[in-house]
């Protein structure tokens, strides 16, 4: 591992907000359980538990919190300064970062996704699920990563890229569909796994390509920004 | 031109030349650093300049985090902006102290000098952890460092890959006088050694300590550079201080100290140390008090060494 990912891992574990990670992934776990045990019909929570809160909360919010973890957070106490200094490319430092977020983001998301959909149902919907939430925790990450270098508060700009954005253009706006990762996901994974529960407007090739403009597109940004990262004077 | 017609071509190590030509940079419509040119060569330069003179954003853009709105930053002869290989000559302590508080002194000195891409970065991190005196506590995490000893370890991570280049924003704040002592000799003997040391301060003595060569920049402009004796001459010329020498000292004392203009008085065999609080009245009042009293002054020097003045005579001049 590089000695850049070495310190971005301990520094995103390091901070408290890593715990933000653990409520949202138990609570989509917990309430597939509490279903299941109590033999309600998947017909009945699958859509709620695993599309609405699921794929729409769990897996974006994840990403935003590694996301920005992993870059906002040193660029915000300006720690970054440390790794900036060194005759690094700055693609490196970027790809570094890039990999952290994304499998973390990946692991946190796709394995508690995984066992809802095991819940739901049937594994190959886990496993559909696990594929979907690896592709969405990629595009989300180098969405996130780049948010870090050109806002200084890239978890709100964030937010509101999930929430107003995929969340509520994504139910009026039917172009944004086009443009949203969530819709990748759903996609992808109505794809392996036909349900009931997704209605998919974006072909799986749309998903396909999309996700991976958004990855690309993402990255090579960020490293552009990076490129040009200034320190300004403090105002007084 | 073939080399024997060259003066024996300066050899890479004695390089460490930082350029600025013409420099400015703004923030919107603020002038923070206005037409700047200086020449840093190796050796411990001073910058000196009152609160919000530009030094960070000087030290930044030399540091290659701030494109300048004007004019050229070079370090031997290479831009520095957007360009990350000249960090293998060039460390930045910068002013806001942050740092990896998680790590412990000794993992993170290490981890710049594997950043670095150093052959051994254990034996690099321990040498520079030696230069600042920081061994002791190695082991413990940063978070848990007072300001100074954080200060330290930032400057062992700034000399891991013993750059040419060496730039210092305020490295003496929060350091108490036995950790500055150390920092001064540590900065000198760099010098020496034929490193190019870049430090900012607003302290004039600080500066005095250190630096042979000194830098003022006052409101974003060059106001004066070279030699530190040079710089000290113009500024006893603009003083609030005044040594102060009388027919009879005592008396003079006890009627100056009524004086508004006075802020305070010392004295001593030698005659008076009058501190002005403003130097025009005083300078006004004073031979009407001797009048008045009836005393004759036989001296009035000034020796003051607050910055302020130099920078109003510097800037006037
Ligand atoms: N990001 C910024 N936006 C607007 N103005 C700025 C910014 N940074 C610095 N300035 C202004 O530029 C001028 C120079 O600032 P700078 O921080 O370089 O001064 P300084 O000499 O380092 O001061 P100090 O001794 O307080 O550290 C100041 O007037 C400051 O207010
Ligand atoms: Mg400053």
């Amino acid at each position: 591992m590089s000695t850049v990912a070495f310190i971005t891992a301990r520094g995103l574990f390091g901070r408290r907000r890593a715990l933000l990670l653990l409520p949202l992934p138990i609570l989509l776990v917990g309430l597939a359980l509490l279903c299941r045990m109590y033999d309600v019909s998947p017909d009945m929570w699958g859509q709620a538990v695993i599309v609405a809160l699921g794929l729409a909360v769990v897996l974006p919010v994840v990403a935003l919190i590694v996301g920005t973890g992993v870059l906002g957070s040193e660029v915000d106490d300006g720690t970054i300064v440390h790794i900036l200094t060194k005759p690094l490319a700055r693609r490196d430092i970027i790809l570094a970062k890039y990999a952290v977020a994304a499998s973390v983001t990946t692991v946190v998301s796709a394995v508690p996704l995984f066992l809802t959909g095991v819940l739901a149902g049937s594994a190959r919907l886990g496993g559909a699920l696990a594929v979907a939430a690896t592709v969405g925790a990629f595009a989300y990450s180098a969405l996130f990563l780049l948010f870090s270098l050109v806002s200084r508060r890239p978890v709100l700009v964030g937010l509101v890229y999930i929430l107003v954005w995929e969340g509520l253009l994504g139910n009026f706006v039917s172009g944004t569909k086009n443009l949203a990762i969530g819709q990748y996901v759903i996609a992808i994974t109505d794809k392996i796994a036909p349900n009931g529960m997704m209605d998919t407007p974006v072909s799986l090739t749309t998903a396909i390509v999309m996700s991976a403009i958004f990855t690309v597109a993402g990255t090579v940004f960020a490293i552009n920004r990076l490129g040009s990262f200034s320190l300004a004077g403090e105002t007084s | 031109m073939t080399a024997q017609t060259l003066p024996a071509e300066t050899p890479a190590a004695t390089l460490g030349v930082v350029d600025l030509v013409n420099v400015s940079r703004w923030y919107g419509n603020v002038v923070a650093v206005n037409d700047i040119t200086m020449s840093l060569n190796p050796g411990v330069t001073g910058l000196l300049g009152p609160n919000g003179a530009g030094k960070t954003t000087v030290l930044h853009m030399m540091a290659g985090f701030l494109a300048p709105s004007r004019g050229m930053v070079t370090i031997d002869g290479k831009p520095t902006w957007r360009n990350p290989a000249v960090y293998r000559d060039l460390g930045l302590v910068t002013e806001r102290e942050a740092v990896h508080g998680f790590l412990t002194a000794r993992q993170f000195v290490t981890a710049c000098a594997r950043m670095q891409k150093l052959k051994d970065p254990e034996a690099a991190a321990q040498r520079a952890l030696e230069l600042v005196e920081m061994t002791g506590a190695a082991e413990r995490r940063i978070e848990t460092f007072s300001k100074g000893m954080r200060q330290r370890t930032r400057v062992a991570a700034a000399l891991v890959h013993e750059p040419r280049v060496l730039l210092l924003d305020e490295p003496f704040n929060g350091m108490d006088p036995r950790q500055r002592m150390h920092m001064m000799e540590l900065l000198h003997s760099l010098g020496d050694r034929g490193h190019t040391i870049l430090f900012s301060s607003h302290i004039l003595e600080e500066v005095e300590q250190v630096a042979g060569l000194v830098q003022v920049i006052v409101a974003g402009r060059l106001a004066a550079s070279g030699d530190y004796r040079k710089i000290r001459r113009l500024m006893t010329n603009r003083p609030h201080v005044f040594a102060v020498r009388s027919s009879d000292d005592r008396r003079l004392a006890v009627a100056l100290m009524a004086e508004k203009s006075v802020a305070g008085i010392e004295i001593e065999a030698t005659g008076l140390t009058v501190r002005a609080s403003d130097y025009g009245s005083f300078t006004r009042v004073l031979p009407r008090i001797a009048l008045d009293q009836g005393i004759r002054l036989h001296q009035l020097v000034p020796s003051d060494e607050s910055l302020e003045s130099v920078f109003s005579y510097l800037l006037e001049g």
